[in-house]
């Protein structure tokens, strides 16, 4: 089932997030998404996360799909213009990427290249707007026919939490107006700020015209923490989750956070209009299977594989990654190809 | 009209980097001056005749770039979208977005590029909200024609070369599409 299924279905969906290395090869891609398979329906590949430069976010996507698992090609506007962005999207099309995920993008200054030009030619809402134009209207933006026109599944990025508030779910209004099919936010860890937004959200409709996917992040150590509160932009650790994950030894930092993570799961799903969770663990992948196991969002799905737990495989999950052994994956991933995709 | 290597042909350099600027123009004032110069008859006709003339028009929209620099931190795009971004230029953000803040925004409202300045959204919707006009930022904003930096907006503006700056969220967005008029004008010209 797709992506677009399970949210058209009113299943959960979950997707996680894999950061793709940097470096020519694709190994790293190929063994995350492999550990991912059969826990998440789709997975996203960022466009030069952080303005770092990495592998591109389109061969990740194929990487991703090689290893039987459905891409959601990140799509930033900081590095390329109008040209580039309707180009990559025919060609991201034409090799079967349908998930594309549109975002501003970080400013340079903050990754290896801060003495970049930053291109930001679209913003993101106009770019949905142009992709959704080449796609319904199978035309680009100088009004050039294209023939096959190309076939995507639109999504958003949004932040509940940042300034200002009372615009935030009308942002998210004219990201669904211009072309957006599903949103997921920002890191989520304060539950009730984000229910205040949702419930604004509901209020403009938004969640009838767009599946809303909750950002869900697990906490690995203390320095990840404060990384988290400090330096991330948008991101608002608030207080009690940091005293939290502060009270409990060095560690168990890393069980803990997956613990939290777990119920920011459990509690985000019980949300009205929150259609999925996105879990954002990038270099922390081996932890998605304990959360969701331990959130109960797993239980319900009829994927064949998911039962049937046959063969203990800490060897899947890549080499002594310092990931939550308390909450990880004790249970097996089945080592078969095709998912029904 | 047309701006060739960075230089227009009004001869005006537009090589200032985005920054963050605070309006020096209340929010209130700035809205009366919208209703007064509104494009009507008479300065249609005048904006038309400014336009024409080789002497007049390189004057005018050197005056237009002083008075904006110092009020708005203008930057000369061309293509203004301050009548509905409650007088706060979009273009000094960093990202030049003109739909909305970024994620990055500070707890504090401040940019994530500039965390010393505020980011030119809080603002906006700050100034737009105490006129009542926050309906204004849900406007939905086309992708701006890069050959037109450096040309005069006040001109375009009264010429009516600005209307398919932006159109209503709701409705017609699908089937207008995002290209500017702007573009179909000069595209077809």
């Amino acid at each position: 089932m797709s992506l677009r299924e399970r949210l058209a279905s009113g299943g959960f969906a979950v997707t996680a997030e894999i950061s793709p290395p940097r470096g020519a090869g694709t190994e790293p891609i190929t063994a995350t998404a492999a550990l991912l398979r059969h826990w998440v329906d789709a997975v996203n590949v960022t466009d030069n996360q952080g303005s770092n430069v990495r592998l591109a976010s389109w061969a990740g996507s194929l990487a991703v799909m090689a290893a039987g698992l459905e891409p959601v090609m990140q799509m930033t506007c900081r590095d390329r213009n109008r040209i580039a962005l309707q180009s990559d999207l025919l060609g991201a099309s034409a090799l079967g990427i349908r998930n594309v995920l549109v975002m501003t993008g970080d400013h340079p200054k903050f990754g290896d290249h801060p003495e970049a030009k930053p291109v930001f030619d679209l913003d993101s809402v106009q770019l949905l707007w142009t992709l959704r134009h080449m796609r319904d209207q199978g035309a680009l933006l100088s009004g050039r026919v294209l023939k096959p026109p190309p076939d995507c599944f639109l999504g958003a990025v949004e932040n509940p939490f940042a300034p200002p508030a009372g615009f935030r779910a009308d942002r998210l209004g004219k990201k669904v107006a211009a072309g957006a099919q599903f949103v997921q936010t920002q890191f989520v860890f304060d539950v009730q700020a984000f229910a205040h937004w949702m419930a604004q959200v509901r209020d403009l409709g938004l969640h009838e015209r767009c599946y809303i996917l909750a950002g869900v992040g697990a906490v690995r150590s203390r320095r990840g923490l404060d990384f988290m509160r400090d330096q991330v932009p948008g991101v608002q650790v608030p207080d009690d989750v940091y005293r939290r994950l502060q009270a409990v030894p060095a560690d168990q930092t890393a069980a803990e956070g997956a613990r939290l993570a777990a119920e920011t799961v459990r509690q985000l799903s019980a949300i009205e209009g929150v259609a999925g969770v996105h879990l954002l663990v990038a270099g922390n992948e081996q932890a998605v299977p304990g959360i969701l196991d331990e959130a109960g969002v797993g239980a319900g799905r009829t994927e064949p594989d998911r039962a049937e737990p046959d063969r203990a495989g800490p060897d899947r999950a890549g080499p002594d990654r310092d990931g939550p052994d308390r909450d990880g994956p004790d249970r097996a991933l089945p080592d078969r190809a095709g998912h029904g995709r | 009209m047309r701006c060739a290597d960075g230089l227009c042909a009004d001869g005006l350099l537009t090589a200032r980097p985005p920054i963050p600027a605070h309006p020096r123009l209340g929010a209130r004032l700035a809205y009366w001056l919208q209703r007064a110069l509104r494009p009507r008859f008479g300065v249609r006709w005048l904006s038309a005749r400014i336009e024409a003339s080789g002497l007049a028009r390189p004057l005018f929209t050197g005056g237009e770039r002083v008075t904006k620099e110092s009020l708005f931190g203008c930057r000369m795009c061309g293509q203004c979208a301050l009548p509905v971004t409650g007088y706060v230029c979009p273009m000094g953000c960093p990202k030049e977005l003109r739909n909305g803040p970024c994620g990055g925004v500070g707890a504090d409202g401040s940019c994530e590029v500039y965390p010393g300045l505020r980011c030119v959204w809080v603002e906006a919707y700050e100034r737009a909200a105490s006129q009542g006009r926050v309906a204004d930022l849900s406007l939905l904003h086309r992708p701006i024609d890069h050959r037109r930096w450096g040309e005069s907006s006040w001109l375009n503006y009264w010429q009516g070369r600005d209307e398919g700056l932006w159109t209503a969220a709701v409705g017609h967005a699908a089937s207008e599409g995002p290209r500017t008029s702007h573009q179909r004008v000069l595209g077809g010209s």
